[in-house]
C-alpha cells in the first residue's frame, strides 16, 4: 500500500510540472501586469522598462518560468539597461518555497493566499458535511419509499435542483430569505460577507452568515448525490444477500443500514473525494455573490488584474490538492472494500 | 391437524403486477410437511418453486407481488397473516432458507463470522464470547478447516463449495425445524454437490429437521428425498413417494421428464427425447391444464378445466390429470 | 412411452402462447421511440426545449435587434409593465427583447461549444481507445492534466488570455462581439476530457468484440473499422453525453459572463444579463429573474431530454 501511494505521488510530479508550465505560458497574455503593478505612476517609458527588467518581464517565457520555479538569486539582472547584468535577483523560486510577490498589493503570495484560504476551507468543509448528511438522508428515504408519491416528488425536486444554475439558486434564496423575510418582518439571513462589521467576527456571526453561502454551494451536490445514493441503495436492496439477511429474520433497520448501506455507500467515498474540483469551482461564484472573502474571490480579483504570481499560486495549490485527494480516494476505497483489501 | 405436521400450505396463489400485466406465478399450491421429513420440489425454471417458498416466508416484495389467496400454517399459525415483526422471529430461527448462489447470497463486505453470528445474536441473544464459540463449532461441523481464523475472513476468500458450507452453517445456527434449500447445489461442481447433499443429510439426522429441497435435477432427488412434488406453471401436478414416482409416474409431464433423462442403460443410437413446445406464458391467467399444449394425451376437457390433484395410487400418490395414464381412460 | 419428435405447438390454441414476456419484435428505432415515449419527463423536457427555442428565434419577428440594444436612460430599472413586460435594465434596455436575442447567443454558444467538444473528445477518445499503448498513455495523461484544474478556473484564465481586443464579427448581417467565438472555443477545449473518457472506454470494450476481429481478419482498413464498425456501436453514450454537454456549455457561459469575463456587451447573453444583478436583488428582481429562469428552464429541459435518451438508447447504464 505504501508503495502504491509513493508510486502515485511520483507519477504526479511530472504532471504538476507540465501543468505549471502550460498555465504559466497561458498567463503571459493575460493583460498588462505593469499597468497593474505600477498603477498611474508608471507612465514614463524608462520607468516601464526598468520595472519590466526588475520583474524579469523582458526575458523569454521559458526563462521567466525557470525564474518562477527556482528563483533568480543565482542570476544577475541588467537593471540599468547598459547591457551588463549586475544586480542579483531576489527570488528563491517556488521549489524553495518562494511563491513570489503579488503584483496587486506587494505582499508575498503565500501570505495573500493564506489569509483567504481558511475562509474558503470553512465554507467547503461545512458544505461537504452538509452534503453527505443530507444526501444520505434523502437518498435512503427515497430508496425505501420507492413507488410512493413521496419518492416521485423527491425525484422531481432533486432533478430540478440538480439542473439549476448556482447563481439562480443563490439569487432566489437571497430574494426569499433575505429580502422578503426582511419585508415580512421575519428574521432574515445576511447576504454579504462573513460578519457584520459592527458585531465583529464572532462564531455566531460567521455561522449566521454562512447559511446562505453553504446552502448555495451544497444544493446542487445534495441533489446529485441523493439521486446516486438512491440508485445504489435500490441496487443493493435488490441483491441476493439482502434476501438472505431477511430470510435470517434480521430486523429491518439492520438489513437496510448495515447490509444494504455498507455496500451502497462504497462508491460514494470515491465520488466525494473526486468532486473536490467542482466544489472549488462552485466556490468562485458563491463567494462572489455573497461577498465571502475567500480564495475564489481572490482568484477572480487577481485574474482580472493579471497578477500572475497569485494566480499561479492558487492554481498550483488546487492542482496539488486535487491530485492528493484522488490518491486518498483510491486508497480509502481500496481499504474500505474487503474484496480489494484482501486480494 | 396431524400432530406430526409442522407445515401445511393450502391453496396458495401468488401474483406479480408488472408493467406488461400480471404474472400468475403460483396458482393454487397445497401440500404438507411432517416433522423430520425430506421432500423435494422439482420442476423447470419458472414453474414457481422458489416463489412458493418465498411466499411462505413473506419474502415476496409487495408491491409488485401479491399473495392473492391461501394459508401457510406453521404449527397451526398462519404465516401469511403474521405481522412483519412476528415473521422476523420465525425466519432464521424456526424456518431457515438457503439459496442457490453462495457468492451473491453472502454479503461481500461483511465477514463470515459476522454473518454467521447474526442469527445467534438476534434470535438467541447470545453474548459475543458465546457467539464466537458457537460459530467456530458450526464451521467445524460443516467441514471448514481452521475455523477460528476463517471467521474474520470475507466471502470472496472462500471457495464455492466452502461458501455454500458457510451458508449452511449460517442457516442452521439456531437449529431450525424446517430448512428450505433452494437449489443449493446447482451452482457447484458435481463432486462438491455430493458433499453438500451429504452434509445436509447429516444435519437432518442429528437435528431431526424437516427439509424442503428445491431442484430441477432429478438425480439429486433420488439421492435424498422421501417424497416428491412435481410443479409446472405454478401448479403441483404430481406428488408421490420417491420410489413410486420414479417407477410409476402418473402425470404426462412427469412421464415426459423421466423419459427425457439420458440413461446409461438405453440404446445409444436412439434420439434423446424432449418435450415439444414451451412452457405457458405466465402473463395469461391460467385456464385449464397448463400442460395441455404439450401433452400427447390432451383432449377438450384438459383445455377447459384445471384437473384437481387426486389420489391415483396408494401411499398418497396424487396426480392432477383428466386421464388415467395407466389405462388411458378419461376421468 | 412412444418416441416423439420435436413439434411446433398446434395452431389455434389461443390461450397458451409460447412464453414471451417481451412484446412482439420491433425494430430498434421503434423500440427506442417506445421507451422514450414512456419517459414522460423526457417528453416534457423536449416540449419545453422546443418552446424556448421558438421563443428565442421566433422572437426575432417581434423585436428587432436594434430595439434590444436601444438604451433609454430615462426608462432605466423599470418594473415589468405593459410596455416592457420583463422590465428594463440598468441602462434602459428592454429585458424581454434582450432575453430573446440573448437566448439566441446562449443557445448558439451551447450548440457550437458542444460541437467543438464532440470533435476533440471523440477524436482523442477514439485514438486512445483504439490504438492503446503509448499513445493511450500520453493522451490519458493529458486528459488527467486538464481535469486536475477545475474547469471554471481554466475558463477564467483562458478567457482572460484571449480577452485582448477581438474585433466584432459580421455574420448573417448582424454584428457579434468577437468574445462569442472566444467563449465557444474556450468552453470546447476545456470540456473535451469528459467526453474523451467516455469514448475511450466505449472503444476499449467494443474493440474486444469478435466482429471487430472478423473485420480485421478480412482486411478492413483502420479508418473503416473505427468509423463504420466501432463508432456506430458506441454512439449511444456519445449522443447522451453530447446532449447533456449543451446544457453544461450554456451554464458555463452563463457563469463566466456573470463573473464578467465572458461575452461582452452590447451582445446579450442570458449570462451577461445577470452580471452585477446580485447588487439589485432587493431593488430590481426582474433584472435577474427572467434570464436566470430561462437558463434554469433550458438546462432542466435538456437534462430531462438527456435522461430520456439515456434510458431509451442505453437501458443498461445506470441513470442517476
Amino acid at each position: 500500500m505504501t508503495r502504491y501511494i509513493l508510486r502515485r505521488l511520483l507519477q504526479a510530479i511530472p504532471l504538476l510540472f507540465i501543468i505549471s508550465l502550460v498555465l504559466f505560458i497561458l498567463m503571459q497574455n493575460m493583460g498588462d501586469p505593469l499597468a497593474t503593478m505600477g498603477g498611474r505612476k508608471v507612465t514614463r517609458t524608462e520607468d516601464r522598462i526598468r520595472l519590466a527588467r526588475q520583474l524579469g518581464l523582458d526575458k523569454p517565457i521559458l526563462v521567466q518560468y525557470i525564474y518562477w520555479l527556482v528563483g533568480n538569486d543565482w542570476a544577475k539582472t541588467d537593471l540599468d539597461g547598459d547591457g551588463v547584468a549586475e544586480t542579483p535577483g531576489s527570488r528563491k523560486g517556488v521549489l524553495r518555497g518562494d511563491w513570489g510577490i503579488s503584483l496587486v498589493n506587494r505582499q508575498p503570495v503565500t501570505k495573500v493566499i493564506g489569509e483567504r484560504l481558511s475562509n474558503t476551507l470553512l465554507l467547503m468543509v461545512t458544505a461537504e458535511a452538509v452534503i453527505i448528511l443530507a444526501a444520505l438522508l434523502i437518498g435512503i428515504y427515497s430508496a425505501l419509499h420507492q413507488y410512493t408519491a413521496k419518492d416521485n416528488i423527491i425525484t422531481a425536486t432533486t432533478f430540478i435542483f440538480y439542473s439549476m444554475p448556482v447563481f439562480f439558486f443563490a439569487l432566489l434564496a437571497m430574494y426569499i430569505f433575505a429580502v422578503n423575510f426582511k419585508k415580512w418582518g421575519l428574521p432574515y439571513l445576511p447576504t454579504v460577507g462573513m460578519f457584520e462589521p459592527a458585531a465583529g467576527q464572532t462564531p455566531v456571526q460567521v455561522a449566521w452568515h454562512m447559511i446562505l453561502p453553504v446552502a448555495t454551494l451544497s444544493f446542487g451536490f445534495i441533489a446529485g448525490y441523493s439521486r446516486y445514493i438512491r440508485s445504489t441503495m435500490l441496487e443493493a436492496l435488490g441483491q441476493d444477500y439482502v434476501r438472505t439477511a431477511k430470510a435470517k429474520g434480521l430486523p429491518r433497520p439492520e438489513v437496510v443500514y448495515i447490509h444494504a448501506l455498507k455496500n451502497a455507500s462504497l462508491p460514494i467515498v470515491t465520488i466525494i473525494a473526486l468532486d473536490l474540483p467542482f466544489l472549488l469551482g462552485g466556490a468562485i461564484v458563491t463567494e462572489r455573490i455573497f461577498g465571502w472573502p475567500g480564495m475564489g474571490r481572490l482568484f477572480l480579483d487577481h485574474v482580472s488584474r493579471s497578477d500572475t504570481a497569485v494566480v499561479m499560486g492558487i492554481l498550483m495549490m488546487i492542482a496539488v490538492a486535487v491530485i492528493v485527494f484522488q490518491i486518498i480516494a483510491d486508497v480509502t476505497y481500496a481499504w474500505l472494500d474487503p474484496r480489494i483489501r484482501y486480494k | 391437524m396431524d400432530p406430526k405436521r409442522i407445515l401445511e400450505i393450502n391453496n396458495l396463489r401468488t401474483r406479480f403486477h408488472i408493467a406488461e400485466g400480471t404474472v400468475y406465478a403460483v396458482n393454487g399450491v397445497s401440500f404438507a410437511l411432517n416433522a423430520g421429513e425430506t421432500i423435494a420440489v422439482v420442476g423447470e425454471s419458472g414453474c414457481g418453486k422458489t416463489v412458493t417458498m418465498l411466499s411462505i416466508l413473506g419474502l415476496i416484495p409487495i408491491p409488485p407481488g401479491e399473495i392473492a389467496s391461501g394459508e401457510a400454517l406453521y404449527n397451526g399459525h398462519d404465516l401469511l397473516k403474521m405481522t412483519e415483526s412476528e415473521m422476523e422471529q420465525i425466519r432464521g430461527k424456526d424456518i431457515a432458507m438457503i439459496f442457490q448462489d453462495p457468492m451473491t447470497a453472502l454479503n461481500p463486505v461483511l465477514s463470515i463470522g459476522r454473518q454467521i453470528g447474526e442469527t445467534l445474536r438476534v434470535h438467541l441473544a447470545m453474548d459475543k464470547q458465546a457467539i464466537r464459540q458457537r460459530s467456530i463449532e458450526l464451521l467445524e461441523q460443516v467441514g471448514i478447516p481452521d475455523p477460528a481464523h476463517r471467521l474474520s475472513e470475507y466471502p470472496h476468500q472462500f471457495s464455492g463449495g466452502q461458501r455454500q458450507r458457510a451458508m449452511i452453517a449460517m442457516s442452521l445456527a439456531c437449529l431450525p425445524s424446517i430448512l428450505i434449500a433452494d437449489e443449493p447445489t446447482t451452482a457447484l461442481d458435481v463432486t462438491i454437490q455430493a458433499q453438500i447433499v451429504e452434509l445436509i443429510q447429516q444435519f437432518r439426522e442429528k437435528m431431526d429437521m424437516a427439509v424442503i429441497w428445491i431442484t430441477h435435477d432429478l438425480g439429486v432427488v433420488a439421492d435424498m428425498a422421501e417424497r416428491v412434488l412435481v410443479m409446472y406453471a405454478g401448479f403441483i401436478v404430481e406428488e408421490a413417494l420417491v420410489d413410486d414416482l420414479y417407477e410409476d409416474p402418473r402425470h404426462p409431464y412427469t412421464q415426459a421428464l423421466l423419459a427425457a433423462l439420458p440413461r446409461v442403460d438405453r440404446r445409444r443410437d436412439r434420439r434423446l427425447l424432449s418435450i415439444p413446445g414451451a412452457p405457458p406464458n405466465l402473463l395469461v391467467e391460467p385456464k385449464g391444464c397448463p400442460f395441455a399444449a404439450r401433452c400427447e394425451l390432451v383432449f377438450d376437457r384438459c383445455r377447459a378445466e384445471m384437473p384437481p390433484l387426486i389420489q391415483v395410487a396408494p401411499n398418497h400418490h396424487q396426480a392432477a390429470c383428466w386421464i388415467d395414464v395407466t389405462t388411458g381412460r378419461k376421468r | 412411452m412412444a418416441e416423439s419428435t420435436l413439434e411446433q405447438p398446434k395452431p389455434g390454441i389461443a390461450s397458451l402462447t409460447p412464453d414471451e414476456l417481451e412484446t412482439p419484435p420491433l425494430s430498434l428505432g421503434q423500440l427506442t421511440w417506445r421507451r422514450f415515449r414512456r419517459h414522460r419527463m423526457a417528453i416534457f423536457g423536449s416540449v419545453v426545449l422546443f418552446l424556448i427555442v421558438i421563443y428565442a428565434f421566433g422572437g426575432m419577428l417581434v423585436f428587432s435587434e436594434a430595439y434590444s440594444n436601444r438604451t433609454e436612460t430615462g426608462a432605466r430599472l423599470q418594473a415589468p409593465s405593459r410596455e416592457h413586460p420583463f422590465g428594463t435594465d440598468t441602462i434602459g434596455r428592454d429585458i424581454l427583447a434582450r432575453t430573446i436575442y440573448g437566448g439566441q447567443i446562449s443557445i448558439l454558444i451551447g450548440l457550437t461549444a458542444m460541437l467543438v467538444e464532440l470533435l476533440l473528445g471523440v477524436t482523442i477518445g477514439a485514438m486512445a481507445g483504439y490504438f492503446g499503448g503509448r499513445l493511450d498513455s500520453v493522451l490519458m495523461r493529458t486528459t488527467e492534466a486538464v481535469l486536475v484544474i477545475p474547469q471554471i478556473f481554466l475558463l477564467l484564465v483562458m478567457a482572460r488570455y484571449f480577452a485582448q481586443s477581438i474585433p466584432n464579427i459580421e455574420f448573417l448581417g448582424r454584428t457579434f462581439s468577437g468574445s462569442v467565438l472566444v467563449i465557444i472555443f474556450v468552453i470546447g477545449i476545456t470540456s473535451w476530457p469528459y467526453l474523451a473518457r467516455i469514448v475511450r472506454s466505449q472503444f476499449l470494450s467494443v474493440k474486444e468484440n469478435d466482429f471487430i476481429l472478423a473485420a480485421r481478419a478480412t482486411g478492413t482498413s483502420t479508418r473503416d473499422i473505427i468509423f463504420r464498425h466501432i463508432l456506430p456501436n458506441s454512439i449511444a453514450p456519445i449522443i447522451v453525453s453530447a446532449t447533456l454537454s449543451v446544457a453544461a456549455a450554456i451554464t458555463l457561459e452563463a457563469y463566466i459572463s456573470f463573473l464578467g469575463l465572458g461575452v461582452r456587451p452590447p451582445t446579450a447573453t442570458w449570462g451577461n444579463m445577470l452580471e452585477g444583478a446580485y447588487n439589485y436583488v432587493e431593488s430590481a428582481w426582474w433584472l435577474w429573474f427572467f434570464p436566470g429562469l430561462l437558463i434554469a428552464l433550458i438546462v432542466l429541459s435538456i437534462n430531462f431530454l438527456g435522461d430520456g435518451l439515456r434510458d431509451a438508447l442505453d437501458p443498461h447504464s445506470r441513470a442517476i
